[in-house]
């Protein structure tokens, strides 16, 4: 059965809080600890920055605090524009990338936590590796079974512009980690953004693999456990719509019965 | 421990190839459904408060009858279907079985009752 209270050794408790500096614009971020070195249970940690001596993204804040407070806080970033959705974290609620989330958008206390429901290897870095093979298992590639043209595969300007609001999606993660269908049952159901991804290659011109495509999606577990929640559309940093992408797919599923 | 990559568990076992089977039923029942209920609602509202022989009366109207043996049936096939997701959904393994064969039961033996005792009130 779901479970749905925490394993004992997983129940947050109050961590350290780091002194607070001198100034009159300062922000509490109370930020989620947890490392593997040590057998003690989650932690949340208080730390105050001054925003005057700050960037005005979450991702900045980190950074700073990291540099300058806390070296042992442990999180994924990259890019620092939305664009390698490395830094996916749950902010104020909300999963979302850090480095496009303002801290101006935050009311009160910053509170930061990993993507929710996954595994985590140290504090806001969660395990993606499940997520990563289901994205993998959806054959993320152009497959043709005509023989390669001598220059390229050509596509219609409107064949073209099926992929938009598709091929943007980054891989975050937030989707996915924000859909209860995927909490209870991510083992068994592809989640959000492995199934934009492979709307995004079924509806692709050029590809040829779409019946098989179909047939590897065609399951009560993999694709028709999307209930239409909509978390996916909601908390998308990219403004994507993957349970539309979803109702794509089994708009072609009922097509290809009646 | 088990040593299993993650592409095997993202695989599992392949596609069960249907569900499209059920989201359609879903669907078209869900449809037929808010036609039928509102009218069955009716039906029933008139009857409500009424004497043992006037409410068999209005039962054993055709149309009624068969209106109701309708929403019976799509209904509790609808219930069916319905709670056998939501029971995917929340539990695993044997416990998730036992409770689909459960729902499934309970659902069609009550469409059975139902239907055998509207036919004896309209017949």
């Amino acid at each position: 059965m779901v479970q749905l209270t925490l394993p004992k050794n997983s129940k947050v408790r109050t961590g350290k809080t780091w002194p607070k500096p001198d100034g009159v614009n300062v922000r509490k971020f109370q930020i989620y600890r947890w490392s593997p070195d040590d057998d003690e249970n989650p932690r949340v940690d208080t730390y105050f920055v001054d925003m005057d001596k700050c960037g005005p993204m979450v991702l900045d804040a980190l950074i700073k605090i990291k540099n300058e407070i806390d070296p042992t806080l442990t999180f994924r970033r990259s890019c620092r524009e939305g664009i390698c959705g490395s830094c996916a974290m749950n902010i104020d609620g909300i999963n979302t990338l850090a480095c496009i989330y303002g801290l101006d958008e935050v009311k009160g206390d910053v509170k930061i936590y990993p993507l929710p429901h996954l595994p985590v290897i140290k504090d806001l870095i969660p395990d993606l590796t499940l997520f990563y093979a289901q994205h993998a298992s959806i054959m993320p590639w152009l497959e043709t079974k005509t023989v390669k043209p001598a220059k390229e595969w050509r596509q219609a300007i409107e064949d073209r512009e099926k992929l938009d609001g598709l091929y943007e999606c980054v891989m975050c993660a937030c989707c996915s980690t924000s859909c209860p269908s995927y909490w209870w049952n991510g083992d068994r159901y592809l989640g959000p953004a492995a199934l934009l991804h492979a709307y995004r290659w079924i509806i692709d011109s050029r590809d040829e693999a779409t019946p098989e495509r179909l047939d590897a999606l065609e399951d009560p577990f993999k694709l028709y456990r999307c209930h239409t929640i909509m978390n996916c559309a909601k908390t998308c940093p990219k403004g994507l719509n993957p349970a539309k992408a979803i109702a794509e797919i089994k708009k072609m599923m009922v097509e290809r019965v009646i | 421990m088990r040593y299993i990559t993650a592409r095997k568990r993202a695989e599992g076992m392949g596609a069960a190839h249907h569900g499209t089977d059920r989201h359609w039923y879903m669907m078209v029942s869900a449809v037929g459904l808010a036609v039928l209920i509102p009218v069955f609602i009716y039906i029933f509202g008139t009857a409500v408060g009424q004497g043992r022989d006037a409410v068999l009366e209005i039962f054993s109207h055709p149309f009624n009858a068969i209106l109701s043996g309708l929403v019976l049936f799509f209904g509790m096939r609808h219930f069916a279907e319905g709670s056998t997701v939501m029971i995917e959904d929340y539990w695993q393994g044997v416990t998730r079985r036992l409770l689909v064969i459960c729902a499934q039961s309970f659902a069609y033996g009550l469409c059975a009752i139902g239907l055998f005792a509207l036919a004896k009130i309209a017949l």
